[in-house]
C-alpha cells in the first residue's frame, strides 16, 4: 500500500464524513416522508432531480446560487404539495403499495418532463464563485463547496429537529405519525398536517439536489443514483427514524471512504453489503420501529 | 387460335402498363414504385439512442444522414439511392445482436455499420460475420482488430484504445513528467486505455504511482482523490467515459488536482464538455478522432462541417458523431468503387480506398482493417472564444502511421 499515511487516512475519514453529510441530506426528506405517512416515496429521487433543474432555471433567469437556494426548497415543496394533495391523499388507508406504484410512475413522468422541457443532455453547474477551490483543513486540502455542503446539511438537520421537537405544530406531526386517529378525535384536521410534512420533504429533497448540482453537474437521470443510496440510508437507519438516518448516512459515508482507500472497485458494492450485514443482524435497521411497514 | 389470344393477351397487358406507368408518373408516388422494382441500398445502423451516450449516438445519426445525402444527391450507384435504416440498441449487447439480426434477416440491410460501447460493437460484429454482412464498427476497442473477433467483413472507421491512449501519452509523457497516476473506470474501455498508456510510456520510462479502479456510473469521487494527491504523481490519466468523465473532472477540479499535477483523459469528449462545463475540463489534454475546429486547416473537415450544419440548424459534429458519418460514407464509396452489392466485390473496393472524407487522409490496414488515421491532441479552453462551440484548442497531430496500431502478428494474424 504505497502512500498510505496516518494523515491521508485522517483526509479519508473526513472526506467519508462529508459524504456521509450528503447521503443524510439526500436520504432525509426520504426517511420523514415514510416516518410520518408510512409513504415509500419513489419519486424522491426525481424531487432531488427537478430541484437541481429549478435551480439551473433560477441561473438561466439572471439568478445566483444564492438566490436558487431559497426558491428551489419553496417551489419544489409546493410541487409536492400539489401531488400530495391530488395524487397521494386519495390513496391513504389502502396499504403501502398503492402510493409506492404511484409514486414510481410519477417519477418517470416527472422525468420525461424535464427531458421534453430541458432536452435529454445533461448541463453544467459551476461551483458558486465564493465556495470554489480547495482549503487546507490542517490534514489535507479539502474543496471548500463540499465543506459548505457539510455545513448546509447540518443547519438543515438542525432547524427540522427544532422544528419537530420544540414548535407546537411539530409536537402535533410526532402524535400524528403515532396515532392519527386520536389526533382528529382531539380535533386536529390531520390531513393538513400530512400536507404540509410531505411539502417538507420533498423541499429538502429538492434542497439537496440544487446542493449536488455544483458537485457532479445536471441532468434528467441524475435522481436514480441518489434514490438507490437514500434507500439504502433509510433501510439501515431504520425505516422514519430521522435520528438513524444520519447515524446510518454518516456511517455508509465511512464505509464508502474506507473501501474507496483498500478496494476502489468495490465502493458502490460497499453500501449494499453494509445494508445486507445490518438487515441481518437488525432487521428493522439502526432504529427502526418494528412492523411500521405492515 | 393460341397466337392470337397472346398476342390479344399481351396488347391488353401493354396498355394496362402504359397506362398505369402514366398515371403513376404524375402521382407523387412514383419513387416507391421505383423503388420497389430497384430496392433501395440499406445501411442498418444500431446505436444506444437512449441511455447513458444517448447524446453522442443522436449525434452518430445525424451525421450517417449527412452521408446518406451525399450519396443520392450524388446519384447514388448507377441510380440506386441509400437508405440509413436506425435502431436503438439502448446500449445492450443483447438488445444489439436482436436489433442487428432483425435488420440483416427482416429488413434485408446491406451493411452494417454503427454500435457505440466495446461490449455491444462485439457483439453486432459475432452477427455480422456469421451472416457475412459487411460491418462498419465506429466506436472504440481493441478487441475487434484481434484475430480471434475479426473476420473479413469486419471494419473497424473508430480509433483504438491503443491508438489514442498512445498518440495522447507520446505527447503528454515527454511534457509533463513521468510519475503517473491513474484513475480508471472498471471495464474493459478503461483497462484497454491504460494499457495503451502504459505500453506508450515504457519509451519514456514513465512509473505508475498507482491505478485506481472505480466502479462504472460513480456520482462521487471524493473518496478516490485524496490518495492520487498524497502520491503527488506529475501527470493523472483519467480513463473513463461519458457522465463519469465529466463528474471526476469536475470533482478532481474541486479538490485542486489540477494545481499540482497534469490530468489527462485519452479521449476528451466534445458532447461532455459541453455538458460539464468550462470549469471542470479547462486545461485538460487528452485525443480525440475529429474535432470541428480543424476546418481552417483541412479542406474536407470545411466541406464536411457546412454540409453538417446545413442539415442541423448550424450546430457542428462532435467527435463520436462524426465517425457515423465516415462510417456510413466508407461502405457506400466502397459500393460505388466496386459497381455492387456483393460483400466478396466490396471488401476489396473498401481494402483500396484511400480516402479523405473529414479529417485528412485514411485508409484501412489490410490485416486487421483498421482505419489508419490520425488522433488529434486536444486543450480544452478555459473559455469558448468564438461562440459557444469553439471548446478545444488542437496542440498536436499524430499523423497516421501503422507504427503506432499493434503488429498484425501482436493481433494474432499469420502473415
Amino acid at each position: 500500500m504505497a502512500g498510505l499515511s496516518l494523515d491521508l487516512i485522517a483526509v479519508q475519514l473526513f472526506a467519508g464524513l462529508a459524504l456521509g453529510a450528503i447521503y443524510v441530506l439526500f436520504a432525509i426528506g426520504l426517511s420523514l416522508i415514510f416516518g410520518m405517512l408510512t409513504v415509500v416515496n419513489f419519486a424522491h429521487g426525481a424531487f432531488f432531480m427537478v430541484g437541481a433543474y429549478v435551480g439551473l432555471f433560477v441561473l438561466m433567469m439572471g439568478g445566483n446560487f444564492w438566490l436558487a437556494l431559497v426558491v428551489v426548497p419553496l417551489a419544489v415543496g409546493i410541487i409536492g404539495l400539489i401531488v400530495e394533495r391530488f395524487l397521494v391523499r386519495p390513496l391513504y388507508g389502502r396499504g403501502i403499495d398503492y402510493p409506492l406504484l404511484l409514486t414510481f410512475g410519477l417519477s418517470y413522468i416527472m422525468v420525461e418532463l424535464i427531458r421534453i422541457a430541458f432536452g435529454k443532455t445533461g448541463y453544467p453547474f459551476d461551483t458558486p464563485e465564493l465556495l470554489q477551490g480547495a482549503v487546507d483543513i490542517g490534514i489535507g486540502y479539502f474543496p471548500l463547496y463540499r465543506l459548505f455542503v457539510l455545513g448546509a446539511a447540518t443547519v438543515v438537520l438542525l432547524v427540522l429537529w427544532l422544528f419537530l421537537e420544540k414548535t407546537s405544530f411539530g409536537l402535533i406531526i410526532r402524535a400524528g405519525a403515532r396515532d392519527p386517529q386520536i389526533v382528529r378525535v382531539l380535533g386536529v384536521d390531520a390531513s393538513r398536517v400530512w400536507l404540509v410534512v410531505f411539502g417538507i420533504g420533498t423541499g429538502i429533497a429538492g434542497l439537496a439536489g440544487v446542493l449536488a448540482a455544483p458537485l457532479q453537474g445536471v441532468i434528467p437521470e441524475m435522481g436514480s443514483t441518489i434514490l438507490a443510496e437514500a434507500f439504502v440510508v433509510t433501510v439501515v437507519g431504520g425505516m422514519g427514524s430521522i435520528g438513524g438516518a444520519v447515524v446510518a448516512g454518516l456511517l455508509v459515508g465511512i464505509v464508502v471512504s474506507m473501501t474507496s482507500l483498500f478496494a476502489p472497485e468495490m465502493a458502490k458494492v460497499s453500501i449494499f453489503a453494509l445494508m445486507a450485514i445490518v438487515l441481518l443482524v437488525r432487521p428493522q435497521g439502526f432504529f427502526g420501529r418494528a412492523g411500521l411497514m405492515s | 387460335m393460341k397466337t392470337t389470344s397472346s398476342k390479344f393477351i399481351t396488347r391488353r397487358r401493354l396498355l394496362t402498363t402504359v397506362g398505369t406507368g402514366a398515371v403513376l408518373a404524375a402521382s407523387p408516388f412514383r419513387i416507391n414504385v421505383v423503388r420497389a422494382d430497384e430496392p433501395t441500398i440499406k445501411v442498418g445502423f444500431p446505436t444506444p439512442l437512449t441511455g447513458p451516450y444517448g447524446t453522442e449516438a443522436q449525434d452518430q445519426v445525424r451525421a450517417a444522414q449527412v452521408a446518406i445525402a451525399e450519396f443520392n444527391d450524388a446519384g447514388g450507384l448507377n441510380g440506386r439511392k441509400a437508405e440509413l435504416l436506425v435502431r436503438d440498441s439502448k446500449l445492450n449487447p443483447g438488445e444489439a445482436a436482436t436489433r442487428t439480426l432483425e435488420l440483416i434477416e427482416k429488413d434485408k440491410v446491406n451493411f452494417v455499420v454503427g454500435s457505440l460501447s466495446a461490449s455491444v460493437q462485439l457483439a453486432v460484429n459475432n452477427i455480422t460475420k456469421e451472416r457475412k454482412i459487411i460491418f462498419n464498427s465506429i466506436s472504440q476497442s481493441d478487441e475487434i482488430n484481434e484475430a480471434k473477433d475479426f473476420s473479413r467483413y469486419t471494419f473497424h472507421e473508430a480509433l483504438n484504445p491503443h491508438l489514442t491512449a498512445g498518440a495522447v501519452g507520446r505527447y503528454v509523457f515527454p511534457k509533463f513528467g513521468k510519475k503517473v497516476a491513474f484513475l480508471t473506470a472498471d471495464y474493459a474501455y478503461g483497462h484497454q486505455m491504460v494499457r495503451g498508456f502504459q505500453e506508450a510510456g515504457k519509451a519514456f520510462g514513465i512509473q505508475t504511482v498507482i491505478d485506481v479502479r472505480h466502479p462504472l456510473g460513480t456520482s462521487d469521487f471524493s473518496t478516490l482523490l485524496p490518495r492520487i494527491q498524497a502520491l503527488k504523481p506529475d501527470v493523472l490519466c483519467i480513463s473513463n467515459f461519458g457522465r463519469d468523465q465529466q463528474i471526476s473532472l469536475k470533482q478532481a477540479t474541486d479538490f485542486g488536482l489540477k494545481k499540482s499535477m497534469k490530468i489527462v483523459a485519452p479521449i476528451l469528449l466534445y458532447t461532455g464538455r459541453l455538458a460539464a462545463g468550462a470549469q471542470a475540463f479547462d486545461g485538460v489534454i487528452g485525443g480525440t478522432s475529429y474535432y470541428w475546429g480543424i476546418e481552417d486547416k483541412v479542406a474536407s473537415a470545411k466541406v464536411f462541417n457546412d454540409r453538417f450544419r446545413k442539415m442541423n440548424d448550424g450546430k457542428v459534429p462532435s467527435d463520436y458523431g462524426a465517425m457515423g458519418y465516415t462510417g456510413v460514407k466508407v461502405v457506400l464509396e466502397g459500393a460505388k468503387a466496386a459497381g455492387s452489392l456483393d460483400p466478396e466485390k466490396v471488401i476489396p473496393a473498401i481494402e483500396a480506398l484511400k480516402y479523405d472524407y473529414y479529417k485528412g487522409p485514411e485508409y484501412y490496414r489490410k490485416c486487421d482493417h483498421q482505419a489508419v488515421q490520425s488522433v488529434l491532441i486536444i486543450e480544452s479552453k478555459s473559455k469558448p472564444e468564438k461562440g459557444p462551440a469553439d471548446v478545444f484548442n488542437v496542440i498536436a497531430t499524430d499523423e497516421p502511421s501503422e507504427k503506432n496500431l499493434r503488429t498484425c502478428a501482436e493481433l494474432g494474424f499469420k502473415s
